[in-house]
């Protein structure tokens, strides 16, 4: 055990701590500009544990993807819905909190309970590596459908959002 | 072994995030305020694909792959809910869920 693996595993503990502040900052905050920054900040943490599993590449596009972009449009529709000051205040009535929180907190409790007895197996023998040498090669050979299909869905989805967000045109009564 | 050795460490995390992100598309009242949890739900179900891919697959591109096609299609389905929030604003003058109760044929 040397000294790296130590700094290692204390950076682990430290992107856990980030996704459980940011998870409380994005659920607990009033201002939605306050949710999205914790957002970010579970992102940013995601994207160490993904460097801990071993692929750089997928943490990097994790900060690209998520933290560069999709959080960047959500501050955008925030800042065209309503004002970014007004609160997303609750109204909580009667014993919905408690309903709500203990739902929530009762499932995480029983899948947390169903993951620690589960005993899972390792597949017998590895093939490839973590370099993104194999990884293409896997995006053109094995999911070039999958691959060719998300960029479709994510252009059909980029014409359906401009087209939804024009204002209504004016038809011509002649 | 250290607790980041453990496939229960990540799956429990990513069960964190799967019940923080419902606690919050109940709490809040918003519907730009659902739109950031259900991202935090579909970031749990990336953090879970990762660590399979990591401890039990075979092949470590397969987890990889699934991962990206998650985030597209996390990336896809915010700009259409923000244009649909936009929509329903312009609408509605509003984007709290209790006001849009309203639809025209």
């Amino acid at each position: 055990m040397t000294l790296y693996r130590f700094l290692a595993e204390g950076m682990f503990l430290g992107f856990i701590v980030l996704i459980v502040f940011g998870g409380m900052l994005t659920v607990w905050s009033r201002l939605l500009m306050h949710a999205v920054l914790g957002l970010a900040v579970v992102f940013i943490g995601v994207a160490g544990l993904f460097f801990h599993l071993g692929s750089p590449f997928m943490a990097m596009m994790q900060v690209l993807i998520y933290v560069g972009a999709v959080c960047v449009m959500l501050v955008f529709g925030i800042m065209v819905g309503h004002s970014p000051t007004e609160t997303d205040q609750l109204r909580w009535s009667g014993n919905n909190f408690l309903l709500a929180s203990g739902t929530c907190i009762a499932g995480f409790i029983l899948l947390s309970a169903t993951l620690i007895r589960t005993h899972w197996t390792a597949a017998a023998e590895r093939v490839g590596d973590y370099s993104m040498q194999h990884l293409g090669h896997a995006f053109l050979h094995q999911f070039v459908l999958a691959f060719e299909l998300i960029s479709v869905v994510l252009l059909i989805a980029i014409l359906g959002a401009i087209i939804i967000a024009r204002p209504p045109q004016e038809t011509d009564p002649s | 072994m250290m607790p980041s050795d453990h496939l229960t460490t990540y799956l429990m995390i990513g069960a964190f995030m799967l019940f923080v992100g419902l606690f919050g598309m109940i709490r809040h009242r918003t519907l730009i305020g659902m739109l950031i949890c259900v991202e935090l739900i579909l970031a749990g179900a990336g953090v879970n694909f990762m660590a399979f891919n990591y401890f039990v697959a075979p092949d470590p591109a397969v987890g990889q792959a699934f991962t990206l096609f998650i985030l597209g299609i996390a990336a896809a389905e915010a700009a259409i809910v923000i244009s649909l929030v936009i929509a329903i604003h312009r609408r509605f003058h509003s984007v709290d869920p209790q006001a849009i109760n309203e639809l025209r044929g």
